[in-house]
């Protein structure tokens, strides 16, 4: 038996060879990192493989970030450019286009739990326009506006996401906070708010603030709701949450086990208890499953307990580092 | 400013007790045994490096947070960011010009210290006004690109002017002659420029995660007050020291 099959066998036995330890200790470590480096390289490989697979049908030039469409594995993705590795913005599935793909678009619906019966609905960021094409097949007679900042944006989910607008669905080229300020002026009220602008790498932080919130209540009508698609993970939550419950106070947060999202549904009146959420629940269970949408799981995790620091402060106008924060995790 | 000066036997320590003992005998020809030209000419160019260094950070400081200033009303856009570097790069180039202007008109760290105490004035009404302003702004302009121009307009026109006459009065009053004057004010762009880099970079990482906007601002308006007064009580003493140690 040679001293290598030995150590091989129980390698953490002492015994009094402790000074060949050393070396085989350091053979251990040179397989893990030479392994770490050939997995990182496979990896890579096949990154480069599936970016191969996935075409790019489309590149539109914005003034914000460039615009691709790609399409893979029959689907089709707006995705933003940025260095470090795409970022998905909104995916079709080009044999089910009413199908909402990602987890969070889904839970944005579990707003309709609180107003199901929405007249007028605003809804900041289209993306591939998925949510208000999906509430506006659903309640054909409400009025939807849509704010989205990027024109190109608007081009693109007009051109490859079947988004069209109709008379009760228009969308308008505008930064959220400038159309929120002033349909305050013009004294537009909305049922229901879907504040979808928080993907990708950069928050747009003059739309995490107080004021900001406090403008969006106001256009809401008495029992008018906002759902908010925001962050789950670093110091921005516990601000965030703060933030929310000082304009708002308690407010449904909703986490799905499996994804990265919360979805904030803050209510301008008390909000309904677990029976009524469940009612409706099934009353919408029909409908929503034509999107994808299986939303009698959603009650169970639409929580109204506390699980954030309340020490933390608020952001408002004057205190707001919102983007800052986020990467102190 | 601490100075040590000798006026024959006594030594004199501070501004004001330097221009009690060593200002009373500033005729000319008794200062032989004040400090050397060349030690006054390095403690007037400190103080005017390091109070270029200073408004050049305040202004890039000012302009980082006009972006912030400007978000709740006209978002936080490209043309927005537009608008700002477009009112700065003008206020700065009216500035410079009138700044310059002025410097023909017997320059002095009295009236280089106006500067900074005006710019600090000018950036009150930008602290407790800027609203009432902005609100104005909004409900008579639509499009938010002319929105924020002109709300950056009302904001920071005024102080980035006074802040912008500093740079090419500082070169006046360190030059002496023409040969160095490129050398000068090739100086005074390096630290004034470095100033701007320190403050782009403290604002943006470090300030605005520590303060709020309007604390940030206040903190400024200090600093100019500070460094104008700083300027004035020098003149009181280094001016005369110079025209003395000139002889």
């Amino acid at each position: 038996m040679t001293i290598q099959q030995e150590y091989s066998v129980s390698p953490f036995i002492e015994n009094e060879t402790v000074n060949l330890r050393q070396p085989m200790l350091r053979g251990y470590l040179m397989a893990i990192v030479t392994w770490l480096g050939f997995t990182c390289l496979g990896f890579t490989s096949i990154g480069f493989i599936s970016s191969a697979q996935a075409e790019d049908i489309h590149r539109e030039k914005s003034i914000y970030r460039n615009i691709v469409v790609k399409e893979s594995y029959g689907r089709r993705c707006l995705v933003f450019t940025v260095k470090r590795g795409d970022r998905n913005q909104t995916c079709m599935d080009l044999s089910e286009p009413k199908k909402l793909v990602f987890p969070y678009v889904r839970m944005t619906l579990a707003g309709l739990l609180l107003s199901p019966e929405p007249e007028r609905i605003l809804v900041i960021g289209l993306g591939g326009g998925s949510i208000p094409m999906a509430l506006n097949e659903m309640y054909p007679s409400a009025y939807i506006d849509v704010v989205e900042i990027d024109e190109a944006v608007i081009k693109v989910a007009k051109r490859f996401f079947n988004f069209a607008e109709n008379e009760r669905l228009k969308v308008h080229a505008a930064d959220a906070r400038v159309y929120t300020k002033r349909a305050g002026l013009q004294r537009k009220r909305y049922d229901m708010i879907i504040l979808d602008a928080f993907t990708g790498d950069y928050i747009p932080e003059h739309l995490m603030t107080k004021e900001y919130l406090e403008e969006t209540k106001a256009l809401l009508t008495g029992s008018g709701i906002l759902i908010a698609n925001t962050f789950s993970t670093s110091d921005l939550y516990d601000h965030e949450s703060v933030t929310y419950s000082e304009v708002f106070g308690p407010f449904f947060n909703f986490k799905m086990p499996n994804t990265g999202n919360r979805v904030i549904i803050s209510s301008s009146e008390a909000l309904p208890s677990d029976f009524v959420l469940r009612s409706r629940a099934k009353k919408l269970s029909a409908t929503l499953q034509n999107y994808g949408v299986d939303v009698e799981v959603f009650p169970q995790f639409m929580r109204r307990d506390i699980d954030w620091d309340t020490e933390k402060r608020s952001l408002t106008d004057q205190y707001n580092p919102a983007n800052l924060l986020r990467s102190e995790s | 400013m601490l100075h040590e000066c000798h006026a024959g036997q006594q030594k004199c320590y501070g501004v004001a007790s330097a221009h009690v003992y060593c200002g009373a005998n500033s005729e000319p020809r008794n200062n032989q045994s004040d400090m050397s030209h060349h030690q006054v000419q390095r403690l007037f160019s400190l103080l005017v490096l390091t109070l270029a260094f200073t408004s050049g950070f305040i202004i890039m400081s000012i302009e980082l947070l006009g972006g912030r200033i400007l978000a709740p009303y006209f978002g936080s856009s490209i043309y927005v960011w537009g608008s700002i570097i477009t009112i700065f790069m003008l206020s700065l180039a009216i500035g410079y010009l009138t700044g310059g202007r002025l410097s023909m008109n017997q320059p002095s760290l009295k009236r280089y210290g106006l500067f900074y105490i005006g710019a600090a004035l000018a950036l009150l009404p930008t602290i407790f006004f800027g609203e009432y302003m902005m609100d104005a702004v909004f409900l008579r302009l639509e499009d938010p690109r002319y929105g924020s121009l002109v709300a950056s307009m009302f904001l920071f026109f005024v102080p980035t002017v006074i802040l912008g006459m500093i740079a090419p009065y500082s070169v006046r009053l360190l030059v002496e002659s023409a040969h160095e004057s490129g050398r000068i004010a090739g100086g005074l762009y390096f630290v004034s420029t470095l100033g701007s880099a320190l403050g782009t970079l403290a604002t943006s990482f470090y300030l605005v995660l520590w303060f709020e906007v309007n604390q940030i601002l206040l903190t400024m308006v200090a600093v100019l007050l500070f460094a104008g007064l700083v300027a004035i009580a020098s003149n009181l003493y280094l001016t005369p020291a110079r025209r003395g140690s000139e002889e």
